[in-house]
């Protein structure tokens, strides 16, 4: 076994000992670490990518100890695995560092050693979510993710963010118990905890012909649960709060990870416990389907009508989530490629459009207020421009991400043998002229000027470049990723197609 | 047939007190033990007006059912779909569970050939005699891993929420949570000579159950509690300042980044050289001594001292908002 292969390993335990380092380094420290760390496993996931790719080995496991696998914790890693692991990373490091100067007044000072124990917590739980092979393995730390993300809400003491917090717990923990309660009953009908003997198992139950109802009830658990903790339409009333009120950091890690990280793990048990085969034939990908395009309209709709900025890129989040499940509720093997080109496609413009936007409102006297931005983006040209090409990349405008996951939404939809295909076409026009109405609205309100008297009296201040170095250089980061997906879009595709080829 | 007794022979019998008392007749505490009136910390009248008064104006403009229809229907047709849901769900899962495999026989899918190597050579492997702790801590020690972060970051949450660093200073706090601190613990001397001693008792016995963790039931989570109820105890009867000469938060944050970070060092180790098919080069010794199956006995001494902590820490946080 080659020395890269160690990699999934050291990128997990690495960012989970840092966040145990940081119960007792000094804030400032502790975030000098989480920079770091960040830093190197982004490094690292990039070195094992290359070598995946390089070697043709397309998938391979490891073994977590000195058992093999069904006794054993298993983790395993492949195309997807790894490139998922490098852009997380790339998109939480930019986040971090693009909401470092708010993250003063939000966080208590005594506090921000805890609140980079989260992020750490939260990055080696999104990992292990990546890598995992093992089921229950998942769920652990499935339970990390949901109370590091709980807290990384309610770390800015408000009342606001308490109450979103609270609500976030709530429904997040709903999701955790009916994934607990699936995964228990897939453990007495098959035995197994490790997915991919479970997936034998299950493909022996089918031809047997025993246990059709539980197998049936159990997937539809656990695509519920995970559906509630990933935000889909009907189950999407914490989102608002819990991105809008968080620290900005929070806000753009949730909305572009977090959920991202349950996805993933849905994609997972599609294809590597229960078979695409099979799935792609039940109802229950149907049942996803419809409530996507639910998800599609309504939450577009929802951010129309909403004048807090923030709570509107939100409401866009429950949009795109419902773009998602609608791609896996096609069925078929292109719509699993769209869906997980717009995982990619929404983490990168999602952060770039909350890091954005408070850098509107901090030259706004800090209001979320959709008047008061008027002419914003005059007083904070960088945050102005980050704006402007996170909804363009929305909206579907070429050359950015947005445009390519909805041509690839389109294209799948084409091919989709059965009734689905007018609905997508049809609610994806209705939803992408829905996104340019609420996303270009807020842009030529930023871009219209403001009246000079009314800019006077609220004392609204004027940012110029050279004062936020580091906002710049997250900008700049930020549009890059989005215009390499944008533009490089061949390869990832073709990256993608090759890891979920490999998944199974 | 009971002949009638006269009513003095009658309070004379020894069994008449306790049967008035359960009756309800008589109190036999009343005038002959000693009684103190509880301390008045009745909250004064204006506080529990001003109280109602902004319960009431809430409820007035959040929830004006009266005047919002809208809201009114809502309301009812949310309880209506709740309960529904509610009920479709237990219905959903009771059928599920009316077709999976009874629970214990001989042919269910779960009695298969992972659980017989973990019962078979389970012993061999790990050197554990207790063959849960074997699974736990050596087979599966990755998730126990995660599980003892879930305790860590669990706390770290409760950290944020509960700890105040700087509100003392910046404005008076509540009069009630004051009066709250000031009571309670109070000085309650049955509580104290039980806790004199119950205390080293629990103690040894927490010891003893996470020691005798790969011997015996138990192990590091079930010691940890023991011990860690063992310190609310002690902080109950004899208040935080007597606790805090030997637990104070230093001694939290150390203990629970030591035992962490040896459980990461000393896991990952096994992890790389397992992974690697190097040998680990630790000795699993004689199966049955205090002191045998390798890494398994202070690894659940570190999960013993986590839960522990963890479990203080949260009585304390809730307590009082710090250590």
């Amino acid at each position: 076994m080659a020395f890269v292969q160690n990699v999934p390993f050291f990128s997990i335990m690495l960012s989970m000992f840092s966040g145990i380092i940081s119960a007792v380094l000094p804030g400032k420290w502790a975030r000098r670490l989480n920079t770091l760390v960040v830093t190197v496993v982004a490094l690292m996931s990039g070195w094992l990518l290359w070598f995946i790719i390089r070697s043709g080995i397309g998938s391979y496991t490891y073994m977590m100890g000195h058992f093999p696998a069904p006794w054993g914790n298993e983790i395993r890693a492949g195309v997807l695995e790894a490139g998922m692991a490098l852009f997380i990373c790339v998109i939480m490091l930019i986040s971090i560092l693009g909401g470092r100067k708010p993250l003063n007044d939000e966080v208590e000072h005594s506090k921000h050693n805890i609140y980079f124990i989260l992020c750490d917590m939260l990055l080696s739980s999104l990992l292990a979510l990546i890598y995992t092979n093992d089921l229950f393995t998942a769920y652990v730390f499935v339970e990390i993710n949901t109370i590091a993300a709980a807290g990384l809400i309610m770390i800015r003491q408000n009342g606001r963010c308490i109450e979103a917090a609270v609500r976030y717990m709530i429904m997040s923990l709903l999701g955790s118990g009916l994934l607990l309660m699936g995964i228990c009953m897939l453990y007495s009908l098959t035995g197994h905890l490790l997915m991919s003997n479970i997936r034998l198992e299950i493909a022996a139950i089918m031809d047997a012909g025993t246990y059709q109802v539980p197998v049936l009830i159990t997937i539809g658990v656990m695509t519920v649960g995970l559906a509630i903790k990933s935000a889909l339409f009907p189950f999407h009333s914490w989102v608002p709060d819990a991105y809008g009120y968080s620290t900005v950091s929070s806000g753009a890690i949730l909305s572009s990870l977090v959920s991202k990280g349950y996805l993933f793990l849905l994609i997972k048990i599609f294809y590597r416990v229960i078979g695409f085969e099979y799935i792609s034939g039940s109802h229950i990908l149907s049942i996803l389907f419809l409530f996507g395009l639910c998800g599609m309209i309504f939450g577009s709709a929802s951010a129309i009508w909403e004048s807090n900025i923030r709570r509107m890129i939100a409401f866009s989040s429950v949009a795109q989530i419902g773009y998602i499940y609608m791609g896996f509720g096609l069925g078929t093997e292109e719509g699993m490629v769209a869906a997980v080109f717009h995982i990619l496609a929404h983490g990168a413009t999602k952060a770039l459009l909350f890091i954005s936007a408070s850098g509107l409102m901090e030259v706004s006297g800090d209001s979320t207020d959709f008047f008061d931005l008027t002419g914003a983006a005059y007083r904070n040209r960088t945050a102005g421009v980050g704006f402007l090409v996170g909804s363009l990349s929305m909206v579907g405008i070429p050359l950015f991400s947005g445009f390519v996951s909805k041509l690839l939404f389109a294209e799948a939809a084409v091919l989709v043998p059965n009734w689905k295909l007018l609905p997508t076409l049809i609610v994806l026009a209705i939803s992408t002229i829905l996104n340019a109405i609420y996303f270009l609205k807020t842009v030529i309100r930023i871009y219209s000027p403001a009246d000079p008297a009314v800019v006077a009296e609220k004392g609204f201040k004027r940012l110029h470049l050279r004062q936020q170095k580091l906002f710049a250089m997250t900008m700049v980061l930020f549009i890059l990723v989005n215009l390499v997906l944008g533009v490089t879009s061949q390869p990832v595709i073709r990256l993608i197609e090759q890891g979920l080829h490999h998944f199974a | 047939m009971s002949k009638p007794i006269p009513e003095e022979e009658y309070n004379r019998k020894p069994l008449t007190p306790v049967i008035r008392w359960v009756m309800g007749e008589a109190d036999p505490y009343l005038g002959n033990v000693e009684m103190r009136r509880p301390r008045d910390n009745a909250p004064s009248e204006g506080l529990v007006q001003s109280h109602r008064k902004d319960r009431e104006e809430v409820i007035e403009q959040v929830f004006d059912r009266e005047h919002n229809r809208v809201l009114k229907g809502f309301n009812v047709f949310y309880r209506f779909t709740a309960v529904l849901c509610c009920v479709a769900l237990i219905a959903m899962l009771l059928v599920a569970v009316y077709y999976l495999p009874p629970v214990g026989h001989a042919d269910n899918p779960t009695s298969n050939e992972v659980a017989a190597r973990y019962i078979e050579s389970g012993l061999q492997e790990t050197g554990a005699v207790n063959i849960v702790t074997g699974m736990i801590l050596d087979y599966r020690a990755f998730d126990t891993f995660g599980e003892s972060n879930v305790l860590f970051i669990a706390t770290c949450t409760v950290l944020i929420l509960l700890r105040d660093d700087q509100k003392k200073k910046k404005k008076l706090p509540d009069p009630e949570e004051v009066r709250e601190r000031r009571f309670e613990p109070g000085d309650d001397i049955i509580l104290q000579r039980v806790t004199f001693i119950l205390f080293p008792i629990i103690m040894i016995f927490g010891i003893y159950v996470i020691l005798n963790g790969h011997l015996s039931p138990g192990g590091g989570f079930s010691g940890g509690a023991i011990m860690g109820a063992g310190l609310i105890l002690y902080a109950n009867a004899f208040g935080f300042e007597k606790l805090n000469r030997f637990f104070t938060e230093k001694t939290y944050k150390w203990v629970s980044f030591g035992a962490l970070s040896f459980y990461c060092l000393a896991k990952s180790y096994s992890f790389f050289t397992g992974a690697n098919h190097l040998p680990s080069g630790i000795p699993l010794g004689n199966a049955g001594d205090i002191i045998s199956s390798g890494l398994i006995f202070p690894l659940n001494i570190c999960v013993g001292m986590v839960v522990a902590c963890t479990m203080y820490a949260f009585f304390t946080l809730f307590r009082k908002g710090g250590f």
